[in-house]
């Protein structure tokens, strides 16, 4: 039995960039079109319900401006913080160094992080985290999974485990409702991959 | 005006524009020898003040280089200068240029003038950064965000229209290697003008031009009170700063700049002749040791 009560979604920008915005234009730039691509990602997300997963695909975007970061990346996960009552998870797939930097600065102004696809097959926590935070975060990424008897071998001291429960407040793991086991994101969504 | 038209000497030509109720204006460029975007734009600037002040069409005596003459054209001068300038129309049709042209004049009035910039220079400026600045491949991307976020600040925070230019030249005598110049100006409110509102209570007697410009510049105020506003024009520092290169900003009475060892501008400069709305220069130079 999955402990998995998640179905999770991949969301192509470029694509929708072509299709909401503007036809002839394949750069997510300026601040109304950051705006106007995160609007079209939250009416998809309105129809997931209250607990979701979306890998949101900047692999055809080629320009990214500092606005569009904002827009995109960090208003899309203030709109759905810890203190939202729906459950929203994000990876964010085809980071490339380019797009690195607006959405590293973008993150940092609004005191946020996000998991992001940063090279093929390789996953990075982007923005404001504690040293802590990385860590455990990169303990899970390289398991995958970690179970609750895992716990106290993985992460010894309290320090650690409450890194780890910071990220799964902050919606960068996932622990399941069922099981309690923790979840890396990048996991969930490799299929969609 | 002088024989070079460029990014030295713009400010004389912006200095010098005449006041409301002078006679016709003539604007003499006969002996300019060289031109710049900036001067491109600050002659179409500064022709747009003194048309409105003087209810008249200035007249702009052209210059007789036919070397300039048709650089004027190929970069779309004489297209924006309809409408701002009396001028000779046997100017030189508009005819395909160097490779070098990177950005031809281009109004920025909405949102759409800014994508179209960041297309036109996706398709040129790659093989331009890399051949004559020895930039990396990744380079036109942030290249192109510079433009963007420059150009967006002209329709967020100027309310009014301005031209964007980008070219590369050889600054051989300069600093011995190729730059790319980017010119970005608007007749807009200006940075204290956009800023007051929201910031100039808290600065009380110091809120000036000077004020308003490091505001911005230095500490990333904007008019707007969401937080994840005001990134634009730090970030568009900061990659400059990384490729070692000047960005100046002129805004009312005051420029303000973040210039490198081989730029002798002031970082700030205070008292200048009040002109209206932002006149952006941004110099990128050849990495060292690029084979121009």
């Amino acid at each position: 039995m999955t402990d998995l009560p998640l179905d999770p979604i991949a969301i192509d920008v470029g694509n929708l960039l072509h299709r909401t915005v503007a036809s002839l234009y394949s750069h997510l730039v300026t601040r109304p079109t950051g705006r106007a691509v995160r609007m079209a990602i939250e009416t998809q997300l309105a129809e997931l319900g209250e607990r979701s997963l979306s890998l949101i695909d900047l692999s055809e975007v080629s320009v990214l401006d500092f606005s569009c970061a904002d827009e995109v990346v960090a208003k899309l996960l203030q709109r759905y913080g810890p203190e939202e009552h729906t459950q929203a998870y994000f990876v964010f797939r085809g980071v490339r160094e380019p797009h690195r930097d607006p959405i590293e600065v973008a993150l940092r102004r609004q005191h946020l992080a996000a998991v992001a696809e940063t090279a093929p097959g390789r996953f990075e926590l982007l923005g404001e985290r504690s040293e802590e935070e990385d860590r455990a975060w990169k303990i899970l990424e390289e398991r995958g999974l970690v179970t609750c008897e895992d716990i106290s071998v993985l992460f010894p001291d309290g320090a650690q485990r409450r890194a780890l429960d910071g990220l799964v407040d902050r919606r960068l793991v996932f622990t399941s409702p069922i099981t309690g086991r923790y979840h890396a994101l990048s996991r969930l969504v490799a299929h969609l991959m | 005006m002088s024989g070079s038209l460029d990014q030295q000497t713009v400010e004389d030509l912006l200095d010098r524009v005449p006041g409301p109720g002078e006679g016709r204006t003539l604007f003499d460029a006969r002996h300019v020898r060289w031109v710049d975007p900036h001067g491109m734009l600050a002659l179409l600037v500064a022709g747009v003040v003194t048309r409105d002040r003087q209810s008249a069409l200035p007249r702009l005596e052209v210059p007789e280089s036919t070397d300039v003459l048709g650089y004027l054209s190929r970069m779309g001068f004489f297209r924006e200068a309809q409408g701002i300038f009396e001028f000779d129309d046997r100017v030189p049709r508009r005819s395909p240029g160097p490779s070098e042209v990177l950005l031809e004049i281009t109004p920025i009035r909405a949102n759409a003038d800014v994508h179209e910039v960041v297309n036109r220079v996706q398709s040129r400026a790659g093989a331009i950064l890399s051949s004559k600045l020895g930039y990396p491949p990744s380079a036109v991307v942030q290249f192109s965000v510079i433009l963007s976020e420059v150009c967006q600040n002209v329709i967020e925070h100027a309310d009014g229209p301005g031209w964007v230019a980008a070219q590369a030249y050889n600054w051989a005598q300069r600093i011995g290697r190729w730059v790319v110049v980017i010119s970005v100006m608007d007749l807009g409110r200006g940075f204290r003008g956009s800023l007051a509102e929201e910031h100039a209570a808290r600065y009380g007697d110091r809120w000036s031009d000077a004020t308003a410009l490091e505001a911005a510049f230095l500490h990333g105020l904007t008019r707007f009170p969401d937080s994840g506003r005001g990134q634009g024009i730090q970030q568009i520092r900061r990659q400059v700063q990384r490729w070692n290169g000047a960005i100046t900003i002129r805004s009312g009475s005051a420029r303000i700049g973040q210039v490198p060892e081989w730029d002798d501008t002031p970082p700030l400069a205070d008292g200048l002749t009040a002109f209206p709305g932002a006149q952006i220069g941004i110099v990128l130079p050849a990495r060292e040791g690029t084979p121009g």
